[in-house]
């Protein structure tokens, strides 16, 4: 579902000296659809960077990024936005809002965006919120205002809305409290029971150990100079 | 599919100056496309080139009719393109003056494009100004009050009403959000991404607010002297920015 073939990747600061920094290299994934895969590594070593490259947010220097088949790192906007609405689906650790809309319609809107019923989005929405234990009367407001904590919340709520088949998890049960975190797991459990593909930053290591199939170190991916 | 837009080659000199140079793009329907860059780069002559407002020295601006198929707006008659600025295309000024007739109620103006595409019954002329008043957050109330006695931002938002009552499938928009406070423009930019995918609009907006095209471009383009030196995926350009000016341009941004 995911394969990563030889993608190397490097920033080039134009403005600060033309320095280039090289981040990855010969780096190689492979995952299948149902699996898990964790990627571990110091901080600083390229674990974000590597599930930004195979997100499209990051263009890729070098090597081939496919996700269902499609080559990321030379695909078309509107490929890549395709591939985002049905296929690919991210969890970052960060909710980006338009602001002044509703929570709920928040967390549907990835079903929205595939064409679902609008009233049968919102029902998925609402139950999603009610497992992660937002408040119904948060529902109509939007998550903004939120403490840190429900807003990534409702982060999760958004990015398990619509049953993508490729999942990348940044961090998913970071500053959850334990129930929630429960709540968190089961969800990745059922996404890949359906036969979801997951790569996943789990700092926590009892739920990287509960839910994860493989590990992968991204040091292996970084260059020597940066190391 | 076929793009709904195709863009090939536009070019437009003012004397032995450049304004726009060797610009090529395609668009598909339910596209928003922005184009961003500093003052005198190039993005309001290119919107104006191709939403026909200037005739490029270059180019094509080949556009799929309803009717016809794809058709090149530079080369066909001036009724044709009139026609279409009607219809199909919908342009958003910066200033809403320039886009409203100020002395026209406000259900007159919505009114106005409905009679330019044939429709003559009072009744339902009136009814769907009222409803597209209410889209764009304006109590029906001031349907017969001047545009004049509007603050900024209702004004604006009622140039867009102007605009979209038509239906068309091409919205071009010239920093739709500029000179407007950050709680209007908040409402402005929910309003429009809400109306762009109920109406699976197209649209290109230009404007040098890096936080605007973040919110509601799929895709982004980025001038500097008149050419094209960056372009791709929004978020891609903004996070991963490869040409020296987007990496200064998007390092320049004052963070809140």
């Amino acid at each position: 579902m995911i394969e990563l073939k030889n993608v190397s990747k490097s920033f080039t600061l134009h403005n600060q000296g033309s320095v280039t920094i090289p981040v990855m290299e010969r780096a190689s994934l492979k995952v299948e659809p149902g699996e898990c895969v964790a990627l571990t590594g110091a901080s600083g070593a390229g674990k974000s960077t590597l599930m930004r490259v195979i997100y499209g947010n990051y263009l890729a220097g070098l090597g081939q990024v496919l996700v269902a088949g499609l080559d990321v790192a030379k695909a078309e906007p509107r490929e890549i936005l395709k591939l985002r609405r049905e296929t690919l689906g991210y969890v970052s650790q960060f909710l980006r809002v338009v602001p002044r809309v509703p929570t709920l319609e928040v967390v549907a809107e990835p079903l929205l965006a595939t064409g679902s019923d609008k009233q049968k989005a919102l029902e998925k929405a609402a139950s999603l919120l009610t497992r992660l234990s937002i408040p119904d009367r948060l529902w109509p407001l939007s998550p903004t205002t939120f403490s840190g904590g429900e807003q990534q919340r409702v982060n999760i709520a958004r990015g398990f809305a619509h049953d993508y088949p490729a999942m990348l998890l940044d961090e998913p049960t970071a500053s959850l409290d334990v129930k929630n975190r429960e709540t968190v797991l089961t969800l990745i459990k059922e996404a890949k029971a359906r036969g979801a593909a997951i790569v996943g930053i789990f700092h926590d290591i009892e739920a990287r150990e509960t839910v994860c199939d493989r590990e992968v170190n991204v040091s292996e991916f970084t260059p020597e100079m940066v190391a | 599919m076929t793009p709904l837009l195709q863009v090939k080659g536009i070019e437009k000199r003012y004397g032995t100056r450049i304004g726009c140079a060797e610009v090529s793009f395609d668009l598909y329907p339910g596209e928003v496309m922005g184009i961003v860059g500093e003052s005198g780069s190039g993005k309001s002559t290119l919107l104006n080139c191709l939403a026909g407002h200037l005739e490029p020295d270059a180019g094509q601006v080949v556009f799929d009719t309803k009717t016809d198929g794809p058709m090149d707006t530079v080369t066909m008659s001036e009724p044709e393109r009139r026609m279409l600025g009607r219809t199909d295309w919908a342009f958003v000024h910066q200033h809403a003056r320039d886009g409203l007739r100020m002395s026209v109620s406000a259900g007159g103006n919505i009114g106005e494009r409905l009679m330019a595409v044939g429709e003559r019954h009072y009744g339902n002329i009136r009814t769907k100004a009222i409803d597209w008043l209410g889209r764009v957050e304006i109590d029906e109330t001031r349907l017969d009050d001047r545009p004049t006695s509007f603050s900024g931002g209702m004004q604006q938002r009622l140039q867009i009403a102007r605009n979209l009552v038509t239906g068309p499938r091409l919205v071009f928009m010239d920093e739709p959000t500029g000179g407007l406070d950050v709680s209007v423009q908040a409402r402005l930019l929910d309003l429009l991404r809400g109306l762009v995918r109920e109406m699976g609009l197209s649209a290109i907006i230009v404007t040098h607010d890096l936080a605007v095209v973040r919110l509601l471009a799929d895709r982004l383009m980025v001038m500097k002297d008149g050419h094209v030196v960056e372009a791709g995926l929004t978020d891609q350009v903004l996070d991963d920015p490869q040409h020296a000016y987007t990496q200064l341009l998007v390092s320049s941004v004052l963070q809140v």
